[in-house]
């Protein structure tokens, strides 16, 4: 025995001791995982509510029709949406305007996010801040500021095509979704190697062939990610689009407007409804996003 | 030859002041110092990764000072190696002379040769990907020397590397310069690489160069 090992009764309440740290080691772990476990219940009770309140609207329509499966299929909210030629022309616009929005968010986000991870500069941490701005602040705001942007000249010149019409939803979702897209590419580039580009210019390359055949191939996981976030960011666009875009039926109504507008006319079971088409978009983009961020973890820790 | 002529050079708050340094053409030069030293800032300052505040560059008796990295013509081979990780092993070892638009027939057979010379035949239609360190530094080594450079400049090649493997870069990077005979610095902290690779051995102490005795 060593002549710090104590004396018999020392060793007893060490012995205590230690099953009361593995006690206290249990209770922070299953309080901590209780908490986050609270948060989950509730963003999973929001989906479900939703799941289960058009399921309910459903199954009292088909109780009542003397065709339960048919009517079960073809009068549940959602079907009855999806036949709308509202919610149609809202579902049509929202794919158009939302995938022209990711691309040109992307089309700005590589060559700032570029700038702003690679290329030193004064005042490059207060350009880094200031395209928080967009992401930071409230969406109404960016929407009448977009209004206020077009009573100036030159903007005021093409207002009249773009106020209040198609265009308006795209640079409303556009301004704000791409401030998320820089974000990402900037991450993006952050992680990719300088050394390689550095090497392929001693190599003979341009900063431009080096970015070209060497930085941006090893990016396309980070755009593909970059151009996700955009599309789902300008999918739930709803305060700029108000403001700068409107929200008049058949013209500038995308699917968030579309909720906006059922709920408006009371329509609650239509409102459910096309958030449930939001909602699965969402899922499928967030699945997206998290393959395409797990593929470049893997490919970095293959390295 | 690689001469820096009364070279400075300011790194945020860093300074190497009044850098003297002569490689005659063909010798095997290792700058040596300790971690911080100064020793990657110098060698990016040969490459031209860093600009120069005073005193001139000379690679191969042209002054290239301020010239583009790109026109100076120096194989380089980073720590790390630097691989391009969405190319194979043969388009790594391509990629220099894809860039000087060489013909296709002449660069399969450039690739072949180096392959050849670096023992990695075998590993040319793989992907960087999975590579072991010693692989990645044979083919790092290949790119540098694939358009037949006159300077080569290596920064701190096996110090990532195992002993075993170490040894083998260690032994093939005597035989390539006896082959080539290329002019090449070499960084380093280790003092067995310097003793065995060094026709002059030279030491970065607080911003100043010293010539060693390699003897």
């Amino acid at each position: 025995m060593s002549e710090w090992s104590g004396s018999k009764r020392g060793i007893e309440r060490y012995e205590t001791r230690a099953s009361r740290i593995t006690l206290a080691n249990r209770v922070f772990i299953v309080s901590f995982m209780l908490i986050g476990l609270t948060y989950l219940m509730l963003i999973f009770g929001m989906l479900m509510a939703d799941v289960l309140y058009v399921f309910e609207q459903s199954l009292g329509k088909a109780r009542n029709s003397s065709h339960f499966w048919a009517s079960l299929i073809s009068a549940n909210p959602i079907a009855v949406s999806l036949r709308d030629p509202k919610i149609q022309y809202s579902i049509w616009l929202s794919m158009i305007s939302c995938t022209l929005a990711a691309i040109g968010s992307v089309a700005f986000a590589v060559p700032l996010g570029y700038v702003l991870s690679r290329i030193p500069f004064r005042g490059r941490n207060l350009v880094d801040a200031f395209l928080d701005i967009p992401i930071v602040l409230p969406p109404l705001i960016v929407g009448l500021s977009l209004l206020i942007l077009f009573q100036f000249a030159p903007f005021k010149w093409a207002a009249r095509s773009i106020v209040y019409q198609v265009p308006a939803v795209i640079l409303a979702q556009w301004a704000v979704s791409c401030a998320y897209a820089v974000r990402t590419m900037k991450m993006t580039f952050d992680q990719i190697n300088p050394r390689c580009e550095q090497v392929a210019i001693s190599l003979g390359c341009t900063r431009f062939q080096a970015f070209a055949w060497v930085t941006f191939p090893e990016a396309k996981l980070g755009l593909l990610t970059a151009f996700t976030l955009a599309w789902a960011r300008s999918l739930g666009e709803f305060g700029p689009l108000l403001i700068f875009a409107g929200a008049t039926r058949m013209k500038t109504e995308v699917l968030s407007t579309s909720v906006f507008l059922e709920m408006n006319v009371g329509n609650i079971e239509g409102a459910v409804a096309v958030s449930l088409l939001m909602i699965f978009t969402s899922i499928v983009v967030l699945m997206i996003t998290r393959w395409a961020s797990n593929r470049t973890a893997d490919e970095k820790a293959s390295v | 030859m690689i001469c820096l002529d009364d070279v400075s050079l300011h790194v945020g708050a860093f300074r190497l002041e009044g850098i003297h340094l002569l490689i005659p053409s063909g010798e095997y030069g290792v700058l040596m110092g300790k971690t911080g030293a100064g020793k990657t800032s110098l060698l990016e300052a040969i490459i031209g990764f860093k600009s120069t505040t005073a005193g001139s560059i000379t690679l191969s008796g042209r002054d290239v000072t301020r010239e583009n990295p790109a026109l100076r013509g120096i194989g380089y081979l980073p720590q790390d190696g630097a691989l391009f990780s969405t190319m194979t092993v043969e388009e790594n070892l391509a990629f220099a002379l894809r860039v000087r638009k060489v013909e296709k027939k002449r660069i399969v057979a450039r690739v072949k040769d180096l392959a050849e010379l670096m023992g990695i035949g075998h590993l040319l239609s793989r992907r960087t990907h999975g590579l072991s360190g010693g692989e990645r530094q044979r083919v790092a080594l290949g790119r540098a020397l694939a358009f037949e450079p006159s300077i080569l400049c290596l920064d701190e090649p096996l110090s990532a590397l195992d002993a075993e493997t170490r040894e083998q870069i260690l032994q093939l990077l005597v035989t390539i310069h006896k082959m080539k005979g290329v002019t090449t610095l070499h960084v380093t902290h280790d003092l067995g690489e310097a003793a065995t690779l060094a026709d002059r051995l030279f030491r970065l102490v607080d911003g100043k160069v010293e010539m060693l005795d390699t003897a």
